[in-house]
């Protein structure tokens, strides 16, 4: 018999706003530590908080993209726990009013389209880091950058209903320009919490695996995970509640605590702080702001620019893709190349190079001066194809690239029509052969006449040239 | 001479900040091992930015009506430079990076900060007998405690060490020290006075407040103290108060309240007939004055204790060794380090009510005494705003008693907490109270009264406490020091 896997998901998104949640420091990445604190991010004191509006407004734009109810009033709380990453032994969180509640998130999951129940999403500072090297230092850099928890539903089905859900959930938060979405450098992490049950009974009791940091080690995580919990259940026992942590290389969780052992946070709402008031109107300018999202941008390209369904997909994949897109058709007023070249030899380059996405830093002008090259039959597609990769590899300049590559196609017919004559004059011989029926005879001559235009010919424009004096010289 | 006095005379010419500075600081030198009230003194410091105010005053900007004026500040006000330790072992050598935004407009108005004055550890106590360093005496007979937790500032003013303090009112904490002291005390609305660089005992309690010989000094402090603060959120004051036309001749109009059960039981004989005095004095002054029974007396207390230590636990989680402050020597793991630094390095009484303030927060306790307690805090909010309906102010005793003597008290706290009884109601509605002295006891000890207000009345409380203090002389009696 089957066991169902029910995944729920709790996914920390760390804000690109420019300063953190309660103080003015910056929360730019991979300063020298301890470089980007004050007397607020590092619990000195008699220090106090003081809200971030535009991380609100983040939290806002999330909420409001994802359906969700956002909150009138919501406060912050403090959870109480000791570690040296946390200087004032409290992190400000969100636990009993949380900015928003009751979304959704349409997925494409492997089995087709599906709606994963957003919970709530609460807004919450970081912690700082600690850097073990023989001695462990603290660098609270990181500490107050805003965070926002997004708790799912459990709703998912098994890690790639789970990574289908993240990748989403990614693009998202991409396209609100909310959350630069690294996970190698933590700005994107994610808690799994794991059950398994027999389809149509009741849920089973779950762990929740933590230190997942690639959306890999995630699906291994859930696949490792439920095994267990079915081989444990398989075999008459029972599953403890209880938080493991997922160590990937060796492709094992293991317990960290569990019920009996739990911390006990002793929340309770920050005094330091007001209730965060958020009226109709501010919400109105909020929604107002909001970018358009992958899914309308999709039916735009296929109404107004009259793409395929699967090239509008492929272009509205990343927040940057669209990006680049709309800029190059902006500059070459040509969206269906320009739709081409990004779908087809820009993301074969992407694969080739195993370029993400997100990394995509091509200049929408080169790639435009190339489109309007390639249409007006200036250069052929092949040359197309090698200045794209130019442009892609090395950011080469697609006027001198040609320039010294040659690739620059003749467009005059009579300089075309003056090689072909010359070189029937110059090759009786070959004249002779292709009259007798030689078709490799015609492919000697092309290339004479290709050569007498020095690189610079329009292939399509030779060959007609040279059919022309065949003829005329019959 | 006052505050405003001594202002007024610097301003004039007649005396020097440097002068003034230099004498309350060589009084307090001299005075200080006797009484406790100060744990440290900057002359060198105070001297340098006397001379640096007087060089303004002298080129004619007008700074504030308290420019030159020393002032003495509670220890648990951060200074910039200069060790702010809470009266603790935790904080012995802390030196803080930055200044609390009250020493900021302090320096601002041409005050010049002559010292930190002892306290209760961590403002956690009502007789400035927890701190660290010794307790603070009390200047009108130093077997006596000072009160607290700001006894120190009390002391220091009741002494003439200085003219004018600053302290912090958490349940009481400016006004029954005031009232042990013989001065004159304002606990202000909360929010009115920005708490950024306070160190925190319980956030949603705390209000910094000023301290000195009369109400008309108190009033031109705390105008220089209040106002909005962009660094502390709970500041919601739109403007600095200005009390210059809160100037009346009498009373008539003034409907004061007075709660007969405050004065029924529980209470010492001297200090129930010397606040009947005082109401006397309000009604010979034109006031009507009513009496009225105080709803949820029995709660205030316990209600106070739940929300002040659930607070003040999460608020002294961050002295733990590792940053700042004390680190036990002998901790040899991260959770020694935690363990030990806290329990070598807080007192007896801060620890009571960091465990007192863990237990109400925990698992299966939080709704069956934090929450209560939330409730109680709404249902006295509630009981007040409809005593203000009726009265403009209230009446009552600061404390159930004068001072008592050192030692006496400390060691059963449950009496401690009760002489807070009529003082924490006003934390946790948030209400603006002035302490004044209105006569002394048969063992010839202080006692005061205070006036509790709506939120942001302290204009009212001034005017009345300025008419009483014009018909009376219990704010004037001398005592200890001559500096001024």
């Amino acid at each position: 018999m089957n066991w169902e896997i029910i995944i729920g998901l709790e996914v920390h998104a760390e804000l690109s706003t420019r300063s953190k949640l309660f103080c003015p420091c910056s929360t730019a990445f991979g300063g020298a530590p301890n470089t980007q604190v004050c007397p607020v991010c590092s619990g000195m004191p008699g220090s106090l908080p003081a809200v971030n509006r535009a991380a609100v407004e983040y939290a806002m734009r999330l909420g409001l993209a994802l359906g969700c109810s956002v909150a009138e009033r919501c406060k912050f709380d403090r959870k109480n726990y000791f570690y040296p990453d946390l200087p004032k032994a409290y992190q400000v969180s969100q636990l009993y009013e949380p900015i928003c509640r009751d979304g959704a998130l349409e997925i494409c999951s492997p089995s087709g389209p599906k709606t994963i129940g957003i919970r709530e999403i609460h807004m919450e500072e970081d912690a700082g880091k600690l850097n073990h090297n023989g001695v462990t230092l603290m660098d609270f850099n990181r500490c107050g950058v805003p965070l926002l928890e997004i708790v799912s539903q459990p709703d998912m089905r098994g890690g790639a209903e789970a990574v289908a859900y993240l990748e989403k959930l990614r693009d998202t938060l991409l396209y609100l320009d909310i959350c630069d979405c690294k996970m190698q450098e933590g700005s994107i992490r994610a808690d799994v919490n794991v059950s398994v049950r027999r389809p149509g009974e009741a849920l089973g009791t779950r762990t929740e695996m933590k230190n997942l940091n690639s959306f890999k080690a995630i699906a291994r995580a859930i696949d490792y995970e439920s095994r267990r919990q079915a081989d444990i259940l398989q075999s008459g026992g029972a599953i403890t509640q209880e938080t493991r942590r997922w160590d990937d290389a060796n492709g094992v969780s293991y317990g960290m605590r569990n019920k009996e052992n739990a911390q006990d946070y002793r929340y309770f709402p920050e005094p330091d702080l007001l209730p965060l008031r958020i009226d109709a109107a501010w919400l109105a300018a909020v929604r107002e702001s909001l970018p358009e999202m992958a899914h309308q941008k999709r039916e735009r390209y296929m109404r107004e620019h009259g793409l395929s369904a699967h090239e509008a997909a492929v272009l509205t994949s990343h927040r940057n893709v669209a990006r680049l897109y709309e800029e190059l058709c902006a500059l070459s007023s040509q969206p269906v190349e320009s739709a081409r070249l990004l779908t087809g030899e820009v993301m074969r380059l992407c694969n080739a190079t195993g370029t993400a996405a997100e990394d995509l830093a091509l200049d929408a002008a080169k790639l435009a001066r190339l489109v309007g090259f390639v249409l007006d039959g200036k250069i052929s597609r092949a040359a197309y194809k090698e200045v794209t990769e130019a442009v892609f590899t090395r950011d080469a300049d697609v006027d001198a690239y040609i320039a010294e590559k040659g690739l620059m196609m003749s467009l005059r017919g009579d300089e075309a029509a003056e090689a072909a004559r010359l070189v029937l004059a110059e090759q009786p011989g070959a004249l002779a052969d292709y009259r007798a029926g030689k078709q490799k005879a015609f492919g000697f001559l092309m290339g004479q006449v290709m050569r007498k235009l020095g690189g610079a010919g329009n292939p399509a424009l030779a060959e007609r040239a040279l059919r022309q004096a065949l003829d005329g010289s019959d | 001479m006052s505050a405003l006095e001594l202002g007024s005379a610097i301003r004039r010419g007649e005396a020097g900040a440097a002068e003034a500075v230099a004498a309350c600081i060589d009084a307090a030198e001299r005075d200080n091992p006797r009484y406790g009230a100060f744990l440290c003194l900057l002359r060198e410091r105070a001297l340098a930015r006397a001379k640096a105010v007087q060089a303004r005053i002298d080129s004619g900007e007008a700074l504030s009506a308290l420019a030159g004026v020393p002032v003495a500040v509670k220890d648990n006000i951060s200074t910039q430079g200069v060790a702010t330790t809470c009266a603790s072992a935790m904080l012995e050598r802390y030196v803080p990076v930055y200044d609390a935004t009250v020493i900021t407009k302090l320096e601002a108005a041409g005050m010049i900060v002559i010292g930190k004055c002892n306290m209760d550890e961590f403002a956690m106590g009502g007789s400035s007998e927890t701190g660290a360093f010794g307790p603070v005496c009390n200047p009108r007979r130093v077997t006596h405690v000072a009160g607290g937790s700001s006894g120190g500032s009390a002391a220091a003013v009741a002494a003439r060490l200085a003219p004018l303090a600053l302290g912090s009112d958490t349940g009481g904490s400016i006004r029954q020290p005031c009232a042990f002291c013989g001065v004159t005390g304002i606990k202000p609305t909360y929010g009115s006075v920005s708490r950024h660089g306070l160190i925190a005992y319980a956030s949603s309690l705390d209000q910094i407040g000023p301290l000195a010989r009369d109400i008309d000094d108190c009033a031109a402090l705390l105008s220089v103290i209040s106002g909005p603060c962009a660094l502390d959120s709970t500041c919601v004051i739109d403007a600095p108060f200005d009390f210059s036309r809160q100037r009346p001749e009498n009373l008539r109009g003034t409907r004061i309240g007075l709660p007969r059960n405050y004065l029924a039981r529980g209470i010492d004989e001297d200090v129930r007939a010397a606040v009947a005095g005082a109401a006397r004095e309000f009604e010979a002054a034109g006031a009507a004055v009513d009496e009225f029974d105080m709803p949820l007396m029995d709660y205030m207390v316990p209600a106070y204790y739940i929300i002040a230590c659930a607070e003040a636990s999460s608020n002294l989680s961050r002295y733990d060794g590792l940053k700042y402050g004390y680190k036990s020597p002998a901790a040899k793991t991260l959770s020694d380090v935690y363990r030990l630094s806290r329990s070598e390095g807080f007192g007896l009484e801060v620890k009571r009510r960091i465990m007192l303030g863990s237990f109400v927060l925990s698992s299966g306790y939080y709704d069956a005494y934090y929450n209560k307690a939330l409730q109680i805090r709404a249902l006295i909010k509630d009981a007040y705003n409809k005593l203000f309906e009726r009265y403009d102010m209230l009446l009552s005793p600061v404390a159930p008693t004068a001072a008592y003597a050192l030692g006496e008290n400390i060691g059963d706290p449950m009496k401690m907490y009760m002489g807070d009884i009529y003082t924490v109601s006003v934390n946790l509605a948030g209400l603006p109270a002035a302490a004044l002295p209105c006569g002394l006891s048969r063992e010839g000890l202080p006692i005061g009264f205070q006036l509790v207000g709506d939120s942001f009345s302290e204009g009212k409380l001034i005017a009345a406490g300025r008419v009483y203090q014009s018909r009376t002389a219990h704010h004037t009696a001398a005592c200890g020091g001559d500096a001024l």
